[in-house]
């Protein structure tokens, strides 16, 4: 029982990371970022780079390749995402699928579709640990509880208390009058994708660490989205609760019934979520077709 | 659609014929003609790419009448294409592999599927509802994968050759005929659809959904009749496609098999049934192309290791240029290529119009 509540939580976290670059993204410009799971496969590869030249400095590696993943989502917004302001959203979220297409192949062609583990590079080991209450872990497990903790808690504070992140509230609540009080929202939407390839990039290094990297990582981010959107897309909040419950019902689903419904049971929940409340559990409510 | 250079329709009938002018009526006559001979001098590779477009023009036809004329995102449509070859699976399993059977089974549990997707699909909309027909897509193949898994051979299940009595369909060249006469079918059934009461009531609500409730259109019931007509024929595609290939395996049907159709309704324009032949046949070339052309320039070795990479790249950055550059897609170049040769010496029609 301890050890399916612990798995739930580590599940969860992971979700989490990755549903928060989904809602920041989404916040700012009404974009839903397919492209977030390849931009997760992005951030370990990074890490594998940067582990690969400078072998052995743990420290050193993790941060530069997340920093790196924060200025490739800048450079995404600035480079294929701001020319598709003013046109209909669909073809905007298509052009994110098309960069999810574009990465995966740059990442096939520098680093084949091999398997890969960054963990030796780095020089850590990822041994088990003993929780109390009897739940085992991996140390990496831990690590993402941890990390999805800590980006939380920043995230809060940042939108919350400081002024850049109140001016990015902001902009996403309106651009037009965001605009008018003198606030660049090119900037801040920039940055939010910048945060959002920065939340992508740690669920990357972490789960390349404690499980594999290869290419087709991304696929992690589809299920991921069923997150943000339980949760409700525009509320970072709601990521919590609904990283909880997807995580709960995979892992449950997993236990006492079919493995293959691991796959499947995030977009189960997705699809009940969309028939009782599109707009998910924290989200802002929107207007319902009548019919 | 009117001409460059003051070449309008006066009647109804005028309107609505699907060939007009004798210049069409003469091409589509040699286009036909052509197609019928063309298996005497081909070599079977080429008839093989047309078979292959043409079954890929079925699946991009069907997503065109949802997407480009009712206006309604799907991302679920490898979905349907699986639930329809996996009927055909499930038919071959129980010893029932007559195609007189499957293909109208296939379009039936297409047609089911598509009211269980339409009926949501009435209160979501634009991203809401392409998140749903994602879901529907992991839903159906989630299915498919435990029939592979209980019933199936582990990888996958083999289709015997459609009989027709005493009749197999077998072979290049047969198969070259059945699908490009089907795909033909298909192309009059969508352009007959978009001209009839039933298009005009989807493209109306395409445009503006509000004005096409205030003239009377039913908007429920010809939103969900978008979703039956487009998933019946894929599903029929998939069932198709699982008799061609000879074997379904539910690896087949990712999510890229789904993006790789929206990217043909896009590349060819959506909306349009030519927009999504020509969408088809680029998206299915496109990779014999690239392979052509690393041929042909002669790349050191170990080029055939980056090939896939390449191909997969080539198709992002293709749809990428498509949506940002050439949002009406190739019909919209042809559109304009036509034009221009009409006008010629000039450069503007002389009056201004829609289109």
């Amino acid at each position: 029982m301890t050890q399916v509540l612990a798995t739930t939580v580590v599940v969860a976290s992971l979700y989490a990371l990755l549903a928060a670059g989904y809602v920041l993204v989404y916040r700012a410009t009404r974009v839903l970022n397919l492209a977030q799971g390849d931009m997760m496969t992005l951030g370990g590869y990074f890490l594998f780079f940067v582990a690969a030249a400078v072998p052995g400095r743990p420290a050193l590696s993790i941060v530069t390749a997340a920093v790196l993943s924060a200025l490739a989502g800048f450079a995404i917004y600035r480079l294929l995402m701001r020319p598709m302001a003013g046109h209909p959203i669909f073809a905007a979220v298509l052009v994110t699928v098309t960069l999810g297409i574009l990465l995966r192949a740059a990442i096939v062609l520098v680093y084949t579709d091999r398997i890969r583990h960054p963990l030796p590079l780095l020089g850590l080991a990822n041994p088990p640990r003993r929780l109390p209450g009897g739940a085992v872990v991996s140390t990496f497990d831990l690590a993402t509880v941890l990390a999805a903790a800590a980006l939380f808690i920043a995230l809060f504070a940042f939108l919350r208390l400081s002024p850049l992140g109140i001016q990015m509230r902001a902009a996403g609540e309106k651009a037009l009058l965001a605009a008018q009080r003198g606030i660049n929202f090119q900037l801040l939407f920039a940055l939010s994708w910048a945060l959002a390839g920065f939340a992508g990039a740690l669920a990357g290094i972490l789960y390349a660490n404690n499980v594999r990297l290869d290419p087709s990582l991304g696929v992690l981010g589809l299920k991921a989205f069923a997150v943000a959107l339980v949760g409700g897309l525009d509320s970072l909040g709601g990521v919590i609760p609904g990283a909880l419950i997807v995580a709960a019902i995979e892992v449950l689903s997993v236990r006492y019934g079919d493995p293959l419904l691991a796959d499947v049971s995030p977009f189960l929940c997705l699809l009940a979520m969309l028939l009782v409340r599109p707009w998910g559990l924290f989200g802002t409510k929107e207007e319902l077709e009548r019919v | 659609m009117p001409l460059g250079g003051g070449y309008f329709k006066t009647t109804y009938a005028g309107d609505l014929a699907l060939v007009d002018t004798r210049l069409r009526r003469t091409a589509l006559a040699a286009a036909l003609l052509a197609l019928l001979l063309l298996p005497r001098f081909a070599s079977s590779f080429v008839l093989d790419l047309i078979t292959q477009t043409a079954l890929a023009a079925i699946g991009a036809l069907a997503l065109n009448l949802l997407t480009g004329l009712a206006g309604q995102v799907s991302l679920g449509h490898a979905g349907f294409i699986a639930a329809g070859a996996f009927t055909t699976g499930v038919l071959v399993e129980h010893r029932m592999p007559s195609p007189l059977l499957a293909l109208p089974a296939a379009a039936l549990v297409g047609a089911v599927l598509g009211v269980v997707v339409g009926i949501p699909a009435l209160r979501l909309k634009g991203l809401y509802l392409a998140l749903g027909t994602l879901a529907l897509h992991h839903v159906v193949l989630y299915a498919c994968g435990e029939f592979q898994n209980h019933w199936g051979a582990n990888t996958g299940v083999s289709i015997p050759p459609p009989r027709f009595g005493g009749f197999v369909l077998k072979g290049t060249i047969a198969w070259y005929y059945a699908l490009t006469a089907i795909a033909g079918l298909v192309l009059v059934l969508s352009v007959n659809l978009q001209r009839s009461r039933t298009g005009r009531a989807w493209m109306a609500i395409r445009d503006r959904e509000i004005a096409a409730e205030s003239v009377g259109i039913d908007v429920a019931r010809y939103k969900v009749l978008a979703f039956v007509w487009s998933s019946a024929l894929t599903s029929v595609a998939g069932a198709l496609f699982a008799y061609q290939r000879a074997f379904v395996s539910v690896e087949a049907f990712g999510f890229f098999l789904a993006i790789e159709y929206i990217a043909m309704v896009i590349i060819g324009g959506l909306g349009s049934a030519l927009g999504a032949v020509l969408g088809a046949a680029f998206v299915t070339l496109l990779p014999y192309g690239i392979d052509t052309a690393v041929a042909a320039l002669r790349v050191p070795g170990g080029a055939e290791y980056y090939l896939f990479p390449l191909k997969f790249g080539a198709f992002g950055l293709l749809m990428a240029a498509f949506l940002v550059f050439e949002p009406q897609g190739l019909v919209g170049v042809w559109r304009r290529v036509r034009n221009w040769v009409f006008l010629w010496p000039l450069r503007y029609r002389p009056l201004r119009s829609a289109s």
